[in-house]
């Protein structure tokens, strides 16, 4: 296996397990971390192509994607703690109302 | 001499992988969310520890400087601030553990038949590929638009923040 090869089977493999994580974990902070999990695999392929084509272009994308890490994590820890006031607790099953 | 650096990289390349695999692995496993957390920032400190190796020297240091110092930290905070004790603290998996893992397999094996499929040159690390000055001029030059945009997704981002924060304080007096 060679470093392309070893690299992107790596990114794949943390993708799987931060979704893996978000549909098996009950804690929210828990789900929010995974799904940071899941933008650094994206990140790691993208730097890995990147490298292989030698072009700016993915390491260009990375730079988007750090910003919108970011702002999702900006938006995302406020409506956790406005759920955690509304109903003190972080248990993802209390808030299944929208499931009808 | 050369060929023997050259397989010591190859070797930490392999010790890094290996490293950031455990840590998104711990991520899973572990129950409090504080060492959930501290699995995280691991992987991300060996994610960044890889990028070094590979040649891209200033992502490596904005994956430090931007993914563990600022949105890790900000995390962490969150966490210390919320210590509430509930089921998801003594219970970790959901009911969908099954169907779940299942599923991340079965993810897991497409993504990778349909990578092999497509790619199969071998990564290229005999060029001194790009470093920053070349990036930066992209950057500004031909993507400035994108960088434009994402100031825009950074304020609305923010005054998200802000709105959700109020509603909160309307619906409680």
């Amino acid at each position: 296996m060679d470093k392309l090869q070893l690299l992107m089977v790596l990114a794949l493999a943390l993708f799987a397990l931060g979704l893996l994580g978000v549909v098996i974990r009950r804690n929210l902070l828990v789900m929010l971390m995974c799904m940071e999990l899941m933008l650094n695999a994206a990140n790691l392929s993208l730097v890995t192509l990147a490298r292989q084509t030698d072009t700016t272009a993915g390491a260009v994308l990375v730079f988007l994607v750090f910003v919108v890490a970011a702002a999702e994590i900006a938006i995302a820890i406020p409506i956790v703690l406005l759920l955690v006031r509304r109903r003190h607790t972080l248990d993802a099953d209390a808030y299944a109302d929208l499931k009808g | 001499m050369e060929a023997l650096l050259q397989q010591f990289d190859t070797l930490l390349l392999y010790v890094f992988a290996a490293l950031s695999l455990a840590g998104a692995i711990a991520m899973l496993v572990l129950q409090h969310p504080m060492r959930v957390a501290l699995a995280l920032v691991a992987t991300m400190i060996w994610l960044g520890a890889i990028y070094g190796l590979v040649g891209v020297h200033f992502i490596a240091a904005f994956q430090i400087l931007i993914y563990v110092s600022a949105v890790m930290v900000f995390i962490v905070f969150v966490i210390m601030l919320l210590d509430v004790r509930d089921l998801s603290f003594t219970q970790r998996f959901s009911r969908m553990l099954v169907p779940g893992a299942v599923a991340a397999i079965v993810f897991f094996l497409v993504l990778a038949r349909a990578f092999w499929r497509t790619v199969d040159a071998p990564l290229t690390t005999t060029t001194a590929g790009f470093g920053i000055a070349e990036f930066a001029a992209d950057f500004l030059q031909t993507y400035w638009l994108q960088f434009e945009v994402t100031s825009v997704l950074l304020v609305a981002a923010v005054v998200a923040a802000i709105a959700v924060v109020k509603a909160d304080q309307r619906d409680h007096g």
